[in-house]
């Protein structure tokens, strides 16, 4: 019988880099504070105690050196889950990730890849200092030879973490700061895959898909909820892989509902919103009963906190979204 | 501390070609293939030339002037030690076993330059400046958790010294300990922009105080002494007595690339110094001087040289064209759906034979 506990999202991650660690030899976790300190958000608490410090592992602090040094233990045979501590640092590392990482098995002709996970914490909605909080998924969904995910729920982001450290490609693993202590699911303690270039529908309806994926799933349940009591079925997917799309699960939703509302906290103008809306557009223009709609964040930088929550989508503006599709 | 005497020019034939240290650790047939090396890589450097001249390669960045460094570099290494180096370093790529062929391949914007033979460890020649030595680290950070007695090697030029990814990986190398041979070229021009103009330190090799690291300048344009500090080197490395800076002080003769034109920013006078030096005459003139080689045996492999390259010459314009839609096929371990239907699609296209089509390959 499959051993199972309830665990948080960040109890969820530690879980699976324990288990890579206790698999696999060759898994090793790096970044700044990950060792003793267990990490900011204590995703890797215990490992440096159980593992030592050559397999989890505190460098210098430098976004770009944990990257770049870690495509090179990549190549070198080791299976590095690297951490930048907070996705909106991750500029300073931006060459190494797109240039390098990304690009080196297209560079050799398939002689080499990067078999590399880099995690971050990403999103708003917890008060963070300035520079915390962005959603950059969208500069990284349009880097060739790159995968990007996001989990929504503890399950998922255990399933998708070891699928994303054995897949042979580099996978940009973005966690959802504010889900990280949100809630509590059944986990199994084995080890189980979500596989990466899959979508989830999260509940079925018939009258508008509400997509979305990280931290907005959350919010875009809790409008289906809402518009249930109105008599309104929603069906929500969560798009769990940013990176390729699964474009065939987005299809069929909205080819049944014809409507389709897209929730992200990035910014509007290029998000990731655009490309699904455009995708869909295309595959399923002649069952859309309206515009294809966005309730995103807005074009300025992520705010300071006080003002994140007029800026952040919320359950009052997807559901003003949806209404407007159904009554288009 | 001044730095020009804590990290002295190391020398063994100087620019007039006489001896002026140890070459014991050198045999005279050892020299003797360094200058068939030397005369083989300057005539595919000339020839590259040419031939961009002519439109038949793209742009092509020459190495002449370093064929010292980078053969004595290659030469210290072993062959399951890592080469990281950049768009400058096929000098090095070639005397480890990549055919002559590859950089003209490259130029001529042929995709199969980038997967080097599988028998030669050695990473894509990078363009981002100094993006490779963090590979390197990486990669002797691997070698040293798996307990593989193995180095990796990074190439870089004097430009990348200023570059955020070289001191972070000086600075990781040395937290960490991880069996690095950082090799600056310094060539004393980032494209136009002179060595007094990249830092205000009076040698590159002083940086490696800083990460409390060994720092060596050695003359870049001396095989002898090149290749003898790298042997010393490599092997201290290996041993795991901590990562190495060499500062090898070359000069780069020709120019930045076929699309560059140093003399816009390089005073004539001190060029034409700084290329007597320069690291082919000089081994020439030391063979030829104690007779370890004839005039004869020069002409003949020149004679060699030429064939050989025109050999490579040959071999790259014969290279097939990739299939267009081969483009796809490496981007993933496994097509995506997306890549999928782009994929059919071009081959569509290709198949089709519709205008344009000519055009590539």
């Amino acid at each position: 019988m499959d051993v199972v506990a309830s665990l948080t999202m960040i109890q969820a991650i530690n879980q699976a880099l324990d288990l890579a660690l206790a698999t696999d030899e060759r898994v090793m976790v790096l970044g700044e504070d990950v060792g003793p300190n267990g990490g900011v958000f204590r995703a890797t608490e215990g490992l440096y105690e159980k593992y030592g410090g050559q397999r989890v592992v505190d460098t210098p602090l430098a976004e770009s050196a944990i990257v770049g040094s870690a495509v090179g233990l990549a190549l070198g045979g080791m299976r590095p889950v690297a951490e930048i501590q907070f996705l909106g640092f991750i500029f300073e590392a931006m060459d190494q990730m797109s240039t390098q990482a990304s690009r080196l098995r297209f560079r050799s002709q398939g002689r080499h890849h990067v078999p590399l996970v880099v995690r971050a914490p990403y999103g708003g909605g917890v008060r963070t200092p300035e520079i915390h909080s962005d959603s950059l998924e969208a500069l990284f969904s349009h880097l060739p030879g790159l995968k990007v995910v996001t989990p929504s729920t503890p399950y998922d982001a255990k399933g998708m973490l070891l699928a994303s450290i054995r897949d042979p490609d580099p996978v940009l693993f973005l966690e959802p700061m504010r889900l990280y202590r949100a809630g509590r699911q059944e986990v199994p303690e084995a080890w189980y895959e979500v596989p990466l270039g899959e979508a989830r529908v999260v509940r079925t309806g018939d009258d508008v898909t509400l997509i979305a994926y990280g931290p907005m799933v959350p919010v875009a349940e809790a409008a289906a909820d809402s518009l249930a009591s109105a008599g309104i079925s929603a069906e929500v997917v969560d798009v769990r892989t940013l990176s390729p799309l699964d474009l065939e699960t987005l299809t069929q939703s909205v080819t049944k509902t014809g409507r389709a509302v897209i929730v992200h906290e990035a910014q509007r103008t290029g998000g990731l919103g655009a490309e699904i809306a455009a995708s869909l557009q295309e595959r399923a223009f002649l069952s859309l009963e309206a515009p294809i709609t966005r309730v995103t964040g807005y074009d300025t930088p992520f705010p300071m906190p006080a003002l994140e929550d007029w800026w952040l989508p919320d359950v009052e503006r997807v559901k003003a979204a949806a209404e407007f599709v159904l009554h288009y | 501390m001044n730095p020009l005497e804590e990290f002295p020019l190391i020398q063994v034939l100087n620019e007039e070609g006489q001896l002026v240290g140890d070459r014991s650790q050198i045999s005279d047939d050892q020299l003797t293939e360094f200058l068939r090396w030397f005369t083989v890589l300057r005539t595919l450097d000339q020839r590259a030339w040419n031939l961009q001249r002519q439109g038949r390669i793209g742009t092509y960045p020459p190495f002449s002037g370093q064929e010292a460094t980078q053969v004595g570099v290659a030469a210290a290494l072993s062959p399951e030690d890592w080469l990281c180096g950049s768009y400058r370093d096929w000098a090095a790529l070639i005397y480890r076993g990549v055919p002559l062929f590859y950089p003209l391949l490259s130029s001529m914007g042929h995709p199969a330059a980038g997967y080097l033979p599988d028998a030669v460890q050695a990473l894509p020649v990078q363009v981002v400046i100094a993006a490779q030595i963090l590979h390197a680290v990486g990669l002797a950070w691997a070698a040293k958790l798996q307990g593989q007695a193995r180095v990796a090697v990074s190439l870089f030029g004097d430009g990348a010294t200023s570059q955020g990814d070289f001191h972070e990986a000086l600075n990781l190398a040395s937290v960490m300990s991880a069996p690095t041979v950082f090799v600056c070229q310094n060539n004393r021009w980032a494209i136009s922009v002179p060595i007094e103009r990249q830092m205000h330190s009076q040698t590159v090799a002083q940086r490696a105080v800083a990460y409390n690291i060994e720092g060596l300048r050695v003359d870049g344009n001396d095989i002898l002494a090149v290749y003898q500090t790298m042997k010393r080197v490599v092997e201290r490395v290996r041993a795991g007595q901590g990562p190495v800076l060499v500062e090898a002080v070359t000069y780069r003769l020709g120019a930045h690339t076929t699309a560059d034109d140093p003399t816009r920013y390089r005073p004539r006078d001190l060029d034409e110094r700084l290329r007597q030096g320069e690291p082919l005459a000089r081994l020439r003139r030391y063979l030829l001087a104690h007779g370890i080689v004839s005039d004869e045996e020069v002409a003949q492999m020149e004679e060699e040289a030429k064939a050989l390259v025109d050999e490579a010459v040959r071999q790259a314009e014969a290279f097939p064209p990739s299939p267009p839609e081969s483009v796809f096929d490496h981007v993933y371990g496994e097509l995506t759906p997306q890549l999928r239907e782009q994929r059919a699609e071009m081959a569509r296209r290709v198949s089709s034979g519709e205008p344009g089509g000519g055009r590539r390959g």
